[in-house]
């Protein structure tokens, strides 16, 4: 069994930045991770990270923007937490030597973004996730702080009382991948998830293959309430081929949108007449799918982005990483011609239920960056908006879980007797979800070191059953069914049918997996074993959003319903949980905060 | 690493099950080798090893046949590979986009990412020849072990670290920004070292990725000149800058198009003149 304080699951952005935060507070801190930390999905982020750091601008204006963006169920001491702490983690950042795009006084550029009152988002050419993630890894070298790498975590080991409120996370188990040795990892202080997003869910992604949901299916088995999974955001400007993603800077410097008869779309057929191209992700890319369905798109498939009126020299000064990636992966030259693009999944909006110090409902168990649900992002992320995220609770929950006192929090986790305005959901599924028989990742023991132990040999043991087991299904066909199918049904357009054949789809994955095996018999690198245990993850992510994108009755944000035209606010300013209550998950509400500091944020009709 | 092996024991359960499960997959092998590719599909050829498995112990190499898609890249070319014929086939990658640098890898005789590259861009579209980066440990397959690249890299110091801490925002000059722009492009994918006939000979050389993360702080106007007296040392050292010969081979295989060999030179030309100083 290895031994630290903290234990910071996954090496991404939030993960460095969390690690950090623990050591800066005095604790012996070790990162474990399936990639090395500088392969993490943090360094595809492109367009920049939103501080409210100049003269005109301040945080209040952040949070509004931010509330707004995701339609009003933001919880407001999440996104005021986020807007008050970024322009010194902005600045923290330039300090460890972020190589930031500069103005001609010397100071950081920051640029518009859409959905923004002020042009705050602070970047790095179109390639500021790559610089982050590169400094903050950079940071970790010089404080010596432990790298498992190459380690994939499966489980946290986490206490089975019955109520996960009483539940405590004592560590986790990994898996060497490069040896096959599966060991217990025991954080004394805290175990904190960041294991980015579920990209995997769908089939046409901005993400990377390593976004497999995993800190989502962990956490939800071992008794965290997984948090308004049916927000997913669909990127407006992604390559058609590949879904390469192509940054929101690139309007935000002043490129534009044309659909197939050359009309520049977001004015001409209403669907932001203030801001056009520079509207919410959300609006944006439906008003792309509305002109693709209506034959206004160009090859029926997708639309043009034009940036070449904004001259060489600006584009190569600001947006350089886009000439290479559109030439690199769909062999269009930016300078010379529109490139094509359409929506694609980007971002889970939802995740593991956290309050603002990144600490679930089962002590010891954390959650930041994309795995987590503060929530800071409500049903619709303006862009610009994650990293700061995965700064600014990444370093809270890094300082928390190393003992620092950040107060009492205000956002409350778990489904506890005492939390007001809990509802209990009524809604008919198609077919029964969940697991086909019980079972809990939460195990018994007498002492945190035997709950680690007993954790590891439930692990080997799963581990040894695919293994061992000779022929059967090829996890490949599972994830791909599954990625099909809510591609085909639970995209930017929903509707109850489509939604209720997903869930279908997603029980019969289920039941295919039961019978999955792993071909490669080798124990050294078995990316076989990896990517089966991994589907595992993405059907039961999967299943959450789909269940939440069908009880809800209403269009909100990223969350659009043919039969339910109107955003509801009498009935659904609230949160959507699901608990996995041993394998029957229960759907249940929380209501939305909207108290903040020095406002109450009151919802208005979203205009952009 | 285990050495568990299936002929070591006849009698290990372990042993006898990895066999059968062997005997299957090359079964399944045989009855799907030929899944509708059409006429002209790219036949990839790929290294296969692994310590463990009995018949890849010999390094060797296997044949697929895949769909010639347009745009198809090596890496789309493994992915059908693996997900179609053998799922035992063995490949880092992650974020498809030449960001993570997971995937670099020796390609019809050249160092390049599998994700970047295009078979039909390749010169011999037809026949791609897939093997993991030269002068490194193979650990299986197409996987080779990063650790001593990963240690080169920690040897130049490669964190930001003024003598003094900064206190609030620092300037930084558009210039200098520039200046540095181009090394801080690196993402580690290793081909540059793997390209390098100087590194294949001097396992302690810094090589061309650490040098290029050693400039990207030397020239960082934001750290002092102590700081970067102190650095000169690390590079200027016995296996540091002066052992690169100039042959270009890491600025070739770059897939960030980083001028690696001028940014050596130019360490090289500082070192001279911080040398001559002190005399």
């Amino acid at each position: 069994m290895y031994e630290h304080d903290v234990i910071v699951v996954g090496g991404g952005g939030a993960g460095l930045r969390a690690a950090i935060g623990a050591h800066e507070a005095g604790a012996d801190v070790a990162i474990v991770t399936k990639l090395h930390p500088v392969r993490s999905h943090t360094g595809a982020a492109e367009g920049g990270i939103n501080a409210a750091l100049r003269e005109g601008d301040d945080w209040e204006l952040h949070a509004y923007d931010t509330v707004k963006g995701g339609d009003y169920i933001t919880d407001a001491p999440a996104a005021e937490t986020l807007a008050q702490d970024a322009p010194d983690n902005v600045v923290q950042l330039e300090n460890w030597g972020m190589p930031f795009s500069r103005e001609e006084d010397g100071r950081m550029s920051q640029r518009p973004f859409g959905g923004l009152s002020f042009p705050r988002t602070t970047y790095a050419g179109a390639e500021t996730g790559h610089h982050l993630l590169h400094t903050l890894y950079e940071q970790v070298v010089k404080r010596g702080i432990t790298v498992y790498d190459e380690w994939y975590v499966t489980r946290v080991a986490v206490s089975d009382e019955d109520d996960p409120n009483d539940r405590e996370c004592y560590g986790c188990v990994a898996w060497d991948i490069q040896t096959g040795e599966i060991a217990g990892f025991r954080g004394r202080e805290g175990t904190i998830l960041a294991t980015g997003g579920d990209g995997q869910v769908f089939d046409h992604t901005t993400n990377a293959v390593a976004n497999t949901a995993d800190g989502i299916a962990m956490a939800y088995r071992a008794g965290v309430p997984i948090e308004d999974m049916e927000f997913v955001q669909f990127h407006p400007t992604t390559l058609p081929s590949t879904g390469v993603l192509i940054s929101e800077g690139t309007r935000g410097e002043g490129g534009i949108l044309y659909n197939s008869e050359g009309e520049r779309l977001m004015f001409e057929y209403g669907y932001a007449t203030n801001d056009g191209e520079l509207a919410s992700r959300d609006v944006v890319s439906r008003g792309e799918l509305t002109e693709i369905n209506e034959g206004r798109g160009v090859d029926d498939e997708y639309v043009h982005l034009d940036m070449r009126h904004l001259g060489e020299e600006r584009i190569m000064d600001r947006l350089e990483n886009i000439l290479h990636l559109a030439e690199d992966f769909e062999g269009v030259d930016g300078l010379e011609n529109p490139m094509p693009v359409k929506p694609g999944h980007h971002y889970e909006m939802g995740g593991v239920e956290t309050n603002e110090h990144g600490q679930t409902c089962i002590d010891g168990l954390y959650a930041v960056g994309e795995v987590a649900c503060v929530s800071v992002h409500g049903s619709n992320r303006l862009g610009g908006n994650a990293l700061p995220e995965l700064l600014v609770f990444g370093a809270r929950a890094g300082k928390h879980a190393a003992g620092e006192d950040l107060g009492e929090p205000e956002i409350p986790v778990g489904k506890t007797a005492d939390a007001e305005g809990i509802e209990e959901s009524d809604v008919d599924f198609p077919v029964e979800p969940g697991a086909l028989a019980a079972s809990s990742a939460a195990v018994s023991g007498d002492s945190p070191e035997e709950i680690v132990e007993t954790a590891r040999e439930a692990e080997t043991e799963r581990i040894e059953r695919l293994l061992e087991k000779e022929e059967g299904v090829n996890h490949a066909e599972v994830r791909s069914k599954i990625q099909k199918s809510m591609t085909a049904n639970v995209n930017v357009f929903r509707e109850e049918s489509a939604i209720e054949d997903a869930l279908e789809t997603i029980r019969e994955a289920r039941e295919e997996y039961q019978d999955v095996y792993v071909a490669d018999t080798s124990r050294t690198f078995n990316t076989d074993l990896q990517h089966t245990i991994e589907t595992r993850n993405v059907i039961d992510a999967a299943e959450t959003i789909a269940m939440g994108a069908l009880a809800r009755e209403e269009f909100r944000g990223a969350h659009w319903r043919k039969e339910h035209q109107e955003r509801r606010d009498d009935e659904w300013l609230k949160h959507t949980m699901i608990s996995w209550n041993d394998g029957t998950p229960e759907l249940w509400y929380r209501p939305a905060l909207l108290e903040g500091e020095n406002q109450t944020y009151e919802p208005k009709e979203r205009h952009y | 690493m285990s050495t568990q092996t299936p002929d070591t024991d006849e009698t290990d359960p372990q042993a006898e099950r990895m066999a059968r499960k062997e005997e299957r997959a090359a079964e399944r092998d045989e009855a799907s080798s030929k899944p509708d590719v059409g006429d002209d599909a790219i036949t990839l050829k790929v290294f296969r090893y692994d310590p463990e498995v009995a018949d890849k112990q010999e390094p060797r190499f296997d044949t697929f046949h895949v769909p010639r898609e347009p745009g198809i890249t090596v890496l789309d070319a493994l992915i059908y590979a693996r997900d179609t014929y053998d799922s035992s086939l063995t490949f880092r990658h992650s974020c498809r986009q030449a960001v993570c640098g997971s995937d670099a890898l020796f390609i019809n005789g050249s160092q390049r990412l599998g994700c970047q590259t295009q078979v039909a861009d390749l010169n011999d579209s037809d026949t791609v020849r897939v093997e993991p980066l030269p002068h490194r440990e193979v650990v299986k397959d197409l996987v080779v072990d990063m650790d001593h690249f990963y240690d080169q890299m920690d040897a130049v110091e490669p964190y930001f670290s003024p003598t003094e801490e900064p206190d609030g925002e620092q300037l930084q000059s558009r210039e200098n920004r520039e200046k540095i722009k181009m090394s801080t492009r690196c993402i580690w994918c290793g081909a540059c070292m793997s390209s390098c006939n100087v590194a294949a000979g001097d396992n302690q050389y810094l090589g061309p990725a650490a040098i290029n993360k050693a400039y990207r702080f030397y020239f960082d106007e934001r750290e002092d000149d102590e700081r970067q007296e102190e650095r000169l040392q690390i590079i200027e050292q016995e296996h540091g800058v002066w052992r690169c010969q100039t042959q270009f081979s890491c600025t070739t295989v770059c897939p960030k198009d980083i001028p690696l060999t001028e940014h050596i030179q130019e360490l090289k030309r500082e070192a001279v003149k911080s040398n001559l100083k002190f005399w």
